[in-house]
């Protein structure tokens, strides 16, 4: 387990760069998420005006 | 079929029965490119253990350009043929290939540093990154800028057509000129010359990046089109208003 965490000594390397690349993805959907929430709660807001 | 889709009720239709397929396509293929990137693939003989860096680095450089190259289609449909649906996909993917470019350029740093002794050159791969990203914040910053809609959408569509000669050279800056960054291994005429026990995680992870890049897309679009119908709403109200104000003076 230890070895692989090391991953040859390039630990410092390798997991910085696939923790990065997991946050942006997983950023990016997140957004998604809350924009598209905002965005119906702005219409339904709206729709509620008018009746 | 393009025209057929452009309506927006049918494209709502598809992109509704394409999201739930595209995550479910992105989540598994990542599970299985992650298990195959650190369990089924050995450390390179150069490289070592690095190599598992290249599983991230080249699916996030190839959406930059993908998405670029996207981009600058949605912008071309839109300039011809004038289709709100081009624009919206227009304004939807450019935040999405910056964020990858981004990604490209800091996991490439992160690579470059253990193997050729620098976080950052300026040659020509890394240079012509850079100037993508500068192209994706540029038409981003543009759009903002115009209130117009239709300014912005136009005026946007081109230089985003203009900014293609840079996908250009990022692709050939290998060959062009000497650069530290490796040549081309896998999209290349002669097929890709990186042994199969690499070229499998990395296709995976390629796939499932683009899966995801895909819902991110039909999702933000679908977003964009209830944005854009708020928009009509309040216009529509504030013209009612102001009618009424008339009417009463």
């Amino acid at each position: 387990m230890n070895a692989f965490l090391d991953m040859g000594g390039y630990a410092a390397f390798v997991w910085p760069t696939w923790g990065l690349s997991f946050a942006a993805l997983a950023g990016l959907v997140v957004h998604a998420v809350l924009e598209r929430r905002a965005a119906q709660t702005a219409l339904r807001r709206l729709e509620e005006d008018e009746a | 079929m393009l025209s057929y889709f452009s309506n927006p009720q049918r494209f709502d239709q598809l992109a509704r029965t394409l999201i739930p397929i595209f995550a479910v396509l992105a989540l598994g293929l990542l599970a299985v490119g992650v298990y195959l990137s650190f369990f089924a693939s050995p450390p390179d003989y150069q490289q070592g253990e690095t190599i598992r860096i290249m599983y991230v680095h080249v699916p996030a450089a190839y959406m930059a350009m993908a998405l670029y190259a996207a981009l600058a289609a949605a912008s071309f449909v839109y300039f011809v043929w004038r289709h709100a649906l081009a624009d919206a996909a227009a304004e939807v993917i450019a935040p999405i290939g910056a964020v990858f470019t981004v990604l490209a350029l800091f996991t490439g740093s992160l690579w470059g540093k253990p193997m050729w002794g620098a976080w950052w050159e300026w040659d020509a791969r890394m240079t012509s990154v850079l100037v993508l990203l500068l192209v994706y914040l540029g038409y981003m910053a543009l759009r903002a800028a115009l209130e117009d809609a239709q300014q912005a959408a136009r005026t946007g569509a081109i230089l985003a057509m203009a900014g293609i000669i840079n996908l250009v050279i990022v692709k050939f800056s290998v060959d062009w000129w000497s650069s530290l960054h490796q040549p081309a291994s896998v999209i290349r005429l002669d097929g890709p010359t990186i042994h199969s026990s690499q070229l499998w995680p990395l296709a995976i992870m390629a796939l499932g990046y683009s899966f995801l890049a895909g819902w991110l897309i039909l999702y933000r679009l679908r977003s964009q089109a209830l944005r854009r119908r708020v928009r009509t709403l309040q216009r529509q109200r504030e013209q009612a208003a102001r009618a009424r104000e008339e009417a009463v003076s």
